[in-house]
Parts: structure tokens; sequence; C-alpha cells
């Protein structure tokens, strides 16, 4: 092989090409090395509280071993964002199509700075406002539901016929609330991309302005509407603050929306607990955060999956 | 089916600016006539207002008269959404949606009349327009496919397959092939001659040898100057204007001296 075969041989590596890609790069492996960091501290701290017995770990768990403790908080944690979201998808959806087609250009600019607004309210501030002012306007409206539609299960309200305001409902529609700025803004972002040539084909073709939205804009969309639900999903399984200041929770489980006896959440639960918690128990406590990264991680992958699926159909290709 | 256009003293706005003034044109049933000019005289903008596709653009408006068959485009009653089911179109660049089989790309323009249709009849207007668009042996067997795996070519005769689907009295085309290979150009240009026996159909074009082959009538249309509002030249018979034009302008066009 000749000197000058050789030098061929051998891409030209440019000094700001190296540069950049080796801060990429390590901006990458730290953001692996963090979240492997906390699940191994996870890991470590929650398997003693994971495999004590029922009697190791006392009453403050039920007295029935770890799985029994968690699995109402698991159901709780799930339930409450479920709602939050079936509550918050279509309103951001529709809030976001307002700003990126309907609205006059400078309405459309005004309100999605306000929807930005939104998120950067603290998550103490919303629980002080569900549990101070939410929590108590819509008492009456439990109550109607409660008389009115008490024989469907979720608005079965107390025994007495009574209902509470502070239940698994309010904590949702605050979550709910929460997470609409975040959804808003991706679904919003997406739709202003849209390309403008599909709207045309839509359009040339006699539809009306929603037809053309169903038609273009909705299909375009689709994987960005269902990460930004997996997002608001991911934050509204978080939460804590919130739901621990709203919701009062007896560790049970219940498809009661508006009654007095609610499940907790996990994170709510571990926010509660843990000032007071210590020896096993502050191990249990770590487990149950460890099951909720691991359903954060699965809601993620599921989010994955269904984007995966149509990737054909996307409109990326 | 096919129906004629006449316009008259049509002036076309965006916001303040005139873009396109005073245009007179009358462009016969079932027969191809085409728009040529430089860029930026208003063939496009003129062609997007005979089927009311210019008014999409925030501040956009016209005046004067669009008749078909008699029938005022513009008249206060006419519903833009009716116009343009009446008068299909195609773009330049190919754009099938991307999010549909190439199946149910063709059905698009039906869906939007809300016929309920059975499997069978769908089928059958599939086939038709692919048929017509002369792409039916090329994609009768990926029907379910996304339609943007198609080549370009491809792509576009899917979208005329699109406009055709709903039998359309007028179809637009604004160039068509300036995306294309030359093979694909010349598969459009032979369709086009097969669409003439159905249609009336208007194309812009930049490319003045594909306006000789394709088009019966042919109309220049140029600006005077930057920021001048662009009209319409000159039109007539595509051999006349081609071999014998009256207006200097044209004359200079085509042989290539500006443009």
């Amino acid at each position: 092989m000749t000197e000058r075969e050789k030098s061929a041989a051998r891409p030209v590596r440019r000094l700001g090409d190296r540069i950049f890609e080796g801060l990429s790069t390590s901006a990458g492996i730290l953001i692996l090395l963090t979240l492997l960091g906390v699940a191994i501290f996870l890991t470590i701290e929650g398997v003693p509280g994971i495999t004590a017995s029922p009697e190791e770990l006392g009453s403050k768990t039920g007295g029935k071993g770890f799985f029994a403790y968690v699995w109402p908080l698991v159901f709780g944690t799930i339930w409450a964002a479920l709602i939050a979201l079936v509550i918050a998808v279509p309103v951001s959806i529709g809030v976001a199509l307002y700003i990126s087609h309907y609205a006059p250009p400078r309405l459309s600019s005004t309100l999605g700075y306000i929807v930005d607004l939104l998120a950067a309210v603290p998550s103490v501030v919303y629980g002080l406002w569900g549990l101070l002012f939410l929590s108590r306007e819509l008492r009456p409206a439990y109550q109607w539901l409660a008389e009115n539609l008490g024989f469907i299960p979720l608005f079965a309200g107390n025994d007495n016929g009574g209902v509470s305001s502070n239940s698994i409902l309010t904590a949702s529609l605050v979550l709910a609330v929460m997470i609409l700025p975040i959804m808003t803004a991706i679904c919003r972002e997406i739709f202003l991309q849209t390309p403008r040539l599909h709207e045309e084909a839509a359009l040339a073709l006699g539809a009306t302005r929603f037809e053309m939205v169903r038609m273009a804009v909705f299909p375009y969309a689709r994987s960005g509407i269902v990460s930004a639900s997996m997002l608001g999903l991911g934050r509204a399984l978080g939460e804590t603050m919130a739901v621990a200041m709203v919701l009062s929770a007896s560790g049970v489980v219940t498809f009661n929306l508006i009654g007095s006896t609610n499940p907790s959440t996990i994170a709510a639960n571990i926010a509660l607990q843990f000032p007071e918690a210590f020896g096993l128990y502050t191990n249990v406590l770590i487990a149950t955060g460890l099951v909720l990264f691991v359903i954060t991680f699965a809601a993620n992958f599921a989010a994955r999956a269904i984007v995966e699926r149509r990737k054909d159909f996307s409109g990326a290709n | 089916m096919a129906k004629s256009i006449d316009v008259s003293d049509l002036n076309i706005y965006y916001g303040d600016f005139l873009a396109v003034e005073g245009v007179n044109i009358n462009i016969p049933a079932k027969s191809v006539t085409a728009f040529i000019g430089p860029s930026g005289c208003g063939k496009s903008t003129f062609l997007r207002s005979l089927n009311r596709m210019h008014e999409v653009i925030k501040g956009a408006y016209v005046q004067g008269k669009v008749l078909i068959d008699g029938q005022d485009l513009y008249a206060p009653e006419m519903d833009p959404v009716n116009v343009r089911r009446m008068i299909g179109m195609v773009f330049q660049r190919p754009n099938p949606f991307p999010t549909m089989s190439i199946y149910d790309n063709v059905l698009a323009g039906q869906k939007l009349n809300s016929k309920r249709m059975k499997k069978s009849e769908s089928d059958d207007v599939v086939e038709r327009s692919l048929r017509s668009a002369g792409l039916w042996a090329e994609v009768k067997d990926r029907l379910d496919r996304p339609g943007s795996g198609l080549s370009g070519g491809q792509q576009q005769r899917l979208c005329i397959a699109r406009a055709i689907s709903v039998q359309p009295e007028v179809l637009l085309m604004d160039e068509p092939c300036s995306a294309l290979d030359p093979i694909s150009t010349s598969v459009i240009e032979d369709l086009i001659h097969e669409l003439k026996t159905e249609y009336t159909i208007v194309i812009v074009t930049h490319n003045m040898q594909q306006a000789a082959r394709v088009s019966d009538d042919t109309a220049f249309f140029n600006l005077s100057g930057v920021g001048q509002p662009g009209n319409l030249v000159e039109v007539g018979r595509t051999e006349k204007i081609f071999s014998n034009p009256e207006d200097p302008a044209t004359e200079a066009y085509i042989q290539g001296r500006f443009g």
C-alpha cells in the first residue's frame, strides 16, 4: 500500500466536528448515567422493602406484605392519571387547534402565551387552588351527579348519599389543568407544522375547514398527539404536591369518583408518609417509587409502540 | 360534463397588492389550455382563482367574474367548498395524503361528498380513476400501501386519479410536471391528451415545449415591471401563438429572449 492510499483510506476528521461530536455524545451518556443512577438507587434501597415479610413490615403497611400495600397505590396512580388524561386530551387538542387554525393571528399568539404561562404555575399553587377553591365549587355538581347518575358506580358517592369533594375526581381535574399546557404546546406546534401542501390538497378537493383538519392535520399530527399525551400522562403519574393536598386518601381500590374514601397515588403517598418514616418503612416507600418508575417506563414504551405501528403512514417518509 | 370557463375583467389581489389585472379569457370545454409566462407574472395566481383556492391565503380576494357555463363562481350564494368539488386541481409538487393508503387517497374526494358507498362501488371508483390516470397496472397489487411510497411521477398520477375520481367539470393543473423527470413528464403529457376527451383542462407550465405539445390554446401572461401587476398579453390557438404571435413580447418570450 502506498503512502497516498493510506491517507485516502482514512476520512478527514475536523477539529470542530470532533469537539461537537464529543459534546453531544457525552450529553447523551450523561442522561443514561443519571437514569441508571436513579434506577440503581431505587433498586438497592427498595429491595429490602419488597422482600421483607409481612410480620417485619408491621401495621404501617397494612400487615399483608409489600404487594398488598402497593396495589391500591398503583391503582390510584394510574386511575387518577387516566381520568386526568381523558379530560385533558380533548381540551388540549381543541385549544391547540383553535390557536393553530381558527383564531385570528393576534389572538392566537396571545392565547398561546397564556397557555404557556399556565405551565409556569408551581404545583403547590395548583394544590392550594384545588383544595380551597375548586373542591368547594365542585361540591354542588358532585351532589347533582350522585343524585341523578348515582346508579353508575363512578358517581355512587358515599353510602349515606353524600359526596366528598376532596375526591379523586377533583384531584384528576387539577391534574388535567396541570398537564394541559405542555400537551397544548406540543399539539399546537405539530398542527402548525402540517405541510401547506396537504392542507391545500384537502381544500382543493372541496373540504370544509373541519374536513381539512380531519383529513390533513390530524393524521399528520397523530404521533405528535400520542407523544403529547404520554408526556402529560408521565407528568400526571408523577405529580405529587397537588394530589397530596387535594385528595383525602385512604388506601382503597374503588372506581367511585366522588366518594370520601379514595385510593392514594404513589407519589402523593411518598410525600405524605416520608417525613414520619424510618427503618424498613423507608425502604417500602422507596420501593413504591421504583414501581412508579417502572409504570412510567411502561407508559413510554407503549407510546413508542403506538407511534411505531403506524410509521409507514406517518408522513415522515 | 366538461364545461367552458368565461372570465371577464378579473383583478386578483393579495391584500392591497394587485397581483393580476384585467384578465379576459374564454376557455373552451374539452380542450387543453396552457398558461405560459415568466415567473411571477400571475399565471398560477390566476389558475388558483378559477377554483377559489386563491382566497385560502389570508387577505387574498378577487374582483370580476368567472363564469362556468354561465354560473358565476364568485356570486355571493356560491360556496367555495362546492366550487372546489366541481373543479379539480393538481399541484406543482405531488401531494398525496401521506397518512392514507393509495386506495384511500383516490377515495378522499368521495368521502368528502359523504357518499356512503358499498365496497364494490368504491373498488370500481378506485379502479376507474387509477386506470384513467394510467397508474392501475403499477399499483393494483399494493393499494393498501401508503401513497408516499410511490415515485414522484406515480405520486403525481395518484393525485390526478384523486382529482378525477369525483368526476369534476374542470381539471386545473399547476405546473404538474415541474418536479418530475422527463419520462414521468411524458407519461403525464400522454395522460393529459387522453383526459381532454372528458375534461376541460387548464395547465400552467414553465416549459414552452410542453405547452406546445399538450395544449390546444395558449395564453401568455407577462408583467410590465417589478411590483407591477401581471396581465394576460395574448391568447389564441397554440399553433398560432407559437408560430405567429401578435404581440412582440409573446414572440420574444417564445423565442427565449427573456423569461
